[in-house]
């Protein structure tokens, strides 16, 4: 298969602070990191001729994020999945560059999440609402992280899976992390105790939030924003940086059904798809950035992607493959400390791409040697009900 | 005192309200397509399996299985929170429908188990009644 190498990113930028104290708004993160981002490419605010906003900034995304930053792009597309939004962005992205409409798009994303004291990654619950679905869930007390756990003990019915396999996708996380500045500091910022390296007996002796899933399976709730520049291969050719090219893309949900599987996440929906499109398989990914909103998230997602039969994931996981000076076990797993140990400001999609994206430019803390081909996969919404999956290909020249 | 509350579904949400109409007398319905037999629930207005959407309600038996849980050990939930650790629960009816819930009765949260036969009890409300479920008694 011939792959399509038509649209790039071009720029990057993370937002460096993960409590920024309330001193700047969402919005003013997002316009920082846009910035930062098209500078990084050699662009300015004109060559913008396409938006993308999930509308965390407030307003109405479409009609205000334009006027603010100050461009006049002519694709808007404000679609909102939750974490997964910026997968689904890049996607939408590289189709509209695709069919001649855009030459240079733009995503944000800005939260301050952590200054707002919002529960995130442990204890949180959603509000009220109209929707059915929602009329009919809100009466349990589900929170946030039970609804993962759920999912994790099913898995552990089902295919035998430990709390102590769960525990090596925390454990590689936090390796990469301990490597990488901004996310020890993000760590020193938020207060987490004892920051080190850990162990997967710390993880499984961590303090238990809902079963099966402990305290160090969960993410933390921290500031934090970040910005993409996805460009024509023509205007990639004079862009500062070389191109990490767009080479396939998937886009599915899933919900609960009356006798489905719990453990099975939209991701094998969207594998199939992203992987097909770029014409390469999971095995031959160098870097997985999977969005790791829990440990049990990792686990599903890998599995559903593809990188193991349905159900090998806890075994597949063992000894520490995961990490970055690990090459010949297959992929690095969230090579910048992930959502786990870096950043969780809510909607984590687009740190992937970033973090993906550096790695095949050869810029990561936990640099794989001649990474050359990367899958970001975003979940938005809830594993354990309904949730969106985005998955991105991304490969290097 | 002014306790907090368990939240409670609205009464006059257009998919849900027959459903919860159906608890104030203690009846736990859902719908059955009589054209391609779907199953659906949560309750909605139209077939999920086809588009004839001939619809009718069911009362179901009440006698169910755990499908999966979580033992919720934190919530800050103004009332959530002085009930850890509590249980909740994707529950599946024998009839099919799955509902998410909790397991309540449980001498220790400990002997809940995947895949433990349950049995429906109701939790009494002013305008309706919640629906959980117990261990079954036999």
């Amino acid at each position: 298969m011939t792959q399509s190498r038509d649209a790039a990113i071009v720029g990057i930028y993370e937002y460096p602070l993960r409590d920024v104290e309330g001193r700047i708004s969402p919005l003013q993160m997002k316009a920082e990191c846009a910035a930062k981002a098209l500078a990084d490419a050699g662009l300015q605010w004109s060559d913008v001729d396409a938006i993308y906003d999930a509308g965390e900034g407030g307003g109405m995304g479409g009609l205000t994020i334009a006027e603010y930053f100050g461009i006049s792009p002519k694709v808007i597309d404000t679609t909102n999945v939750g974490g997964s939004s910026y997968q689904f962005h890049a996607a939408h992205a590289r189709r509209a560059i695709q069919s001649g409409k855009a030459k240079v798009a733009l995503l944000t994303y800005g939260s301050t999440a952590h200054s707002n004291a919002r529960a995130i990654g442990v204890g949180g619950r959603g509000g009220a609402s109209m929707h059915p679905a929602e009329n009919m869930d809100a009466f349990a007390g589900m929170t946030l992280i039970s609804n993962y756990a759920m999912v994790a003990h099913r898995h552990m019915h089902d295919y035998g899976t430990t709390s102590r396999q769960l525990a090596e996708i925390s454990v590689a996380t936090r390796y990469h992390a301990m490597r990488n500045p901004e996310a020890v500091k993000a760590m020193e910022d938020l207060e987490f105790l004892d920051i080190r390296e850990t162990t997967i007996d710390d993880v499984v002796n961590s303090r238990m939030i809902a079963d099966p899933l402990h305290l160090l399976e969960c993410c933390m709730i921290s500031d934090g924003g970040g910005a993409v520049v996805i460009a024509s291969a023509e205007v990639a050719k004079n862009c500062r940086k070389a191109p990490v090219w767009i080479l396939g893309s998937g886009e599915a949900t899933r919900y609960p059904t009356n006798g489905g599987d719990i453990t099975t996440s939209a991701a094998v929906m969207s594998g199939p798809q992203a992987f097909g499109e770029a014409g390469v398989t999971p095995a031959e990914m160098d870097i997985a950035m999977i969005y790791d909103s829990f440990s049990i998230t990792v686990l599903a997602l890998l599995e559903d992607l593809g990188f193991c039969p349905k159900g090998e994931g806890g075994r597949w996981v063992e000894g520490g493959r995961l990490k970055f000076d690990r090459p010949g076990d297959g992929p690095a797993l969230n090579t910048d400390g992930g959502g786990l140990s870096s950043n969780h400001p809510g909607m984590r999609g687009i740190f992937l791409l970033l973090e993906a994206t550096r790695q095949l430019r050869g810029e990561s803390t936990s640099q794989v040697d001649g990474a050359k081909l990367a899958v970001a996969h975003g979940n938005g919404g809830m594993l354990g009900s309904r949730h969106a999956a985005g998955t991105i290909i991304l490969g290097s020249d | 005192m002014n306790d907090p509350k368990r939240p409670l579904p609205r009464a006059d949400e257009f998919d849900t309200r027959a459903f919860w109409a159906g608890t104030k007398d203690k009846v736990f319905r859902y719908q059955q397509c009589n054209h391609c037999q779907t199953v659906i629930f949560y309750p909605r207005a139209h077939c999920t399996g086809c588009t004839e959407s001939d619809l009718e309600w069911k009362d179901a038996s009440g006698r169910a299985t755990l499908y999966t849980y979580s033992v919720v050990r934190q919530s800050y939930h103004p009332f959530f929170r002085n009930l850890v650790p509590y249980v909740v629960a994707w529950v599946d009816l024998e009839e099919g429908p799955r509902i998410l819930t909790n397991v309540v009765d449980v001498a220790d949260v400990d002997q809940v188990t995947i895949g433990m036969p349950l049995e429906l009890t109701w939790e009494e409300h002013e305008e309706l009644s919640i629906p959980l479920f117990k261990p079954a008694s036999s």
